[in-house]
């Protein structure tokens, strides 16, 4: 007998049948939530007419350790490591997500160059997030890991300069508000830069042996398409959005840190399926690049750190702030409520995983249980950013 | 975009018998909301989603916060008075046709006890699904018409609400063979003097 059954095996047993008034008689199977395909410890409870899903429960929750609260009993500075933990793929971003909201709730401003390093980052952390996101949406449909290995090389020299600069491969612990932690050197430069001139080449690539490949055509197209209002209306932001040829980007609306100098494009889908949400991520892969190639061509000497930024002991005035960005998932936005101590009073993640989650069912409906694992894997979820 | 103050009159012109309030954000963001009356909120969320200038047809963030009794001294008359808790929701509004926002509006419960149902804006903005479950499941804030409240984050028949700010933590203490500071504080009430200790282990 376990101490805490509650938590150790999910209510009811993994299939049983179940009865509908309309359907008749169905299967119900729970899927997860340590299902290799649930990218970590996501549960579907997913209800089977033959092989039809007809309905679709998603049920969170196991990887859920309140970062809010701990956030609210520490201070503005302590928290920031944490962010790291929400998305672990793309820690840089959720740093300057975080910063980005402190810095509107203390009126801080930035340097220019660790506005640009910032850019540098996200972009590198959005190539790290999108080729590995395409390598294990092809470990989803079967072709079990070589695109995944190939993803994961240039991963790694991604995650080698993170860790020469930050000290850490993933949990970066980079940004600071009011600039970034320490400057880059010359070499770090111009190594980086080498990297993004290389990565159209590894693209080229990719794309030769993924984008036209017969068995992903025959899966992805037409397979848990959204039409544009409906994506809207349910809150779906990032590429699963622009999927459906919906023309928004944080980057471009908000135009934050000095993304309205750099010069790109956004691209849209037309038909809203999982082919279109992975051609996004290939298609932003190759904006990232241009913005990149900007940024280390534009790239302004000067501080990294605004001097007169304080982050021990940090006291914001009482009020409040809501500060977003293009995270490489969807909109990732900090709200935070200052009552004046050096704790937040009121800290909360605006998750893009768990938001995007909001049409899975309806992505779903028809399609069969191996076509709902390639959709989830479309989606792009990271369960540290789902539970929190 | 229109100001805040214009859509709060434009608003009260739709609506004279709702009360609509200016919330002041007096940090450096600025950015200011309005506190809505939760009786007229389904429709007013309906004119705004629906609205030709505003369209505010994405509903970005939607969260809970905990606001307990306080008590407040007048400066002058040292008089104490306390000033009633209340839950609230927040909802920040952009719109994604007209590329502008956020217009960000409150709703307050009449107590943090009893009556804590305000209305679920999912039916308007289905965004705000998951997220009024987790609202519902960390605050207690029960959203009336929503389709599937149910708890998201914590286990089916789990109690109490854990991001309220009076939540206190269950005793889950585990044996340390020195304990110090607050552990051992924690580890008194644990293990009362009466009750059997734990037994040591001998070097």
């Amino acid at each position: 007998m376990s101490l805490f059954p509650h938590l150790t095996a999910p209510p009811g047993p993994t299939v049983r049948a179940v009865h509908d008034e309309f359907h008749g008689d169905l299967l119900e199977v729970s899927m997860g939530p340590q299902h290799p395909s649930t990218h970590g410890v996501f549960r579907m409870v997913v209800t089977l007419d033959g092989e039809q899903i007809v309905k679709l429960k998603p049920v969170f929750g196991y990887l859920h350790r309140n970062h809010e609260k701990i956030a609210e009993n520490t201070s503005y500075l302590s928290s920031m490591p944490y962010t790291d933990r929400l998305d672990y793929l793309c820690s840089m971003s959720n740093n300057w997500a975080y910063a980005l909201a402190v810095e509107k709730l203390g009126g801080l401003t930035v340097p220019d160059r660790a506005q640009y390093l910032r850019v540098i980052m996200a972009e590198l952390t959005r190539l790290v997030n999108h080729s590995c996101l395409v390598g294990f949406l092809f470990n989803d449909l079967g072709t079990s890991f070589t695109p995944l290995l190939y993803a994961f090389r240039e991963r790694e020299k991604i995650l080698d300069l993170f860790e020469s600069l930050s000290g850490s491969r993933m949990m970066c612990n980079y940004q600071r508000f009011g600039g970034c932690r320490v400057d880059p050197t010359p070499e770090w430069l111009a190594t980086a830069s080498a990297l993004v001139d290389n990565f159209p080449k590894f693209l080229d690539e990719y794309e030769t042996m993924l984008s036209g490949n017969e068995i992903m055509l025959a899966r992805t197209q037409g397979v848990g398409r959204v039409a544009a209002a409906q994506a809207i209306n349910a809150g779906i932001t990032g590429p699963g959005l622009r999927a459906c040829g919906v023309d928004y980007d944080v980057r471009k609306v908000d135009g934050y840190g000095f993304y309205p100098r750099f010069d790109f494009r956004v691209p849209l889908g037309a038909h809203g399926d999982t082919y279109d949400r992975y051609m996004m991520r290939i298609l932003e892969m190759r904006e990232s690049v241009k913005i990149l190639q900007q940024a280390f061509r534009d790239l302004p000497a000067g501080p990294v750190m605004d001097p007169k930024a304080k982050l021990r002991g940090f006291r914001p005035k009482a009020g409040e702030a809501y500060g977003r960005l293009e995270g490489p998932k969807g909109e990732l936005g900090f709200y935070l409520i200052s009552d004046g101590s050096p704790n937040p009073w009121r800290y909360r993640v605006r998750p893009p995983s768990l938001i995007n989650l909001t049409l899975l069912e309806e992505m779903c409906l028809g399609h069969t249980i191996a076509d709902a694992v390639v959709i989830l894997g479309s989606i792009d979820i990271v369960l540290g950013e789902v539970d929190r | 975009m229109e100001t805040l103050e214009q859509i709060r009159d434009r608003l009260l012109a739709r609506f004279p018998a709702a009360k609509i309030e200016l919330v002041v954000n007096p940090g450096p963001a600025a950015e200011h909301s309005l506190l809505l009356d939760a009786a007229f909120a389904p429709e007013i969320a309906t004119f705004l989603h629906d609205d030709e200038v505003l369209r505010l047809d994405y509903c970005s963030n939607a969260t809970g916060i905990d606001w307990p009794e306080k008590e407040i001294i007048d400066a002058t008359t040292k008089a104490k008075t306390v000033q009633p808790g209340y839950l609230e929701a927040v909802y920040h509004l952009y719109s994604m046709s007209r590329k502008h926002g956020p217009v960000i509006l409150r709703l307050r419960t009449a107590n943090r006890s009893d009556q804590v149902t305000l209305p679920s804006f999912t039916p308007v903005w289905k965004s705000c699904d998951f997220q009024e479950c987790e609202i519902y499941d960390l605050y207690g804030i029960v959203f009336a018409g929503h389709p599937d409240l149910r708890r998201l984050l914590m286990w089916h028949g789990f109690k109490d609400h854990p991001m309220r700010r009076d939540y206190v933590a269950p005793d889950d203490y585990e044996w340390e063979p020195t304990p110090h500071g607050s552990v051992l504080d924690r580890a008194k009430v644990h293990y009362p003097a009466t009750a059997p200790q734990p037994e040591t282990p001998k070097p």
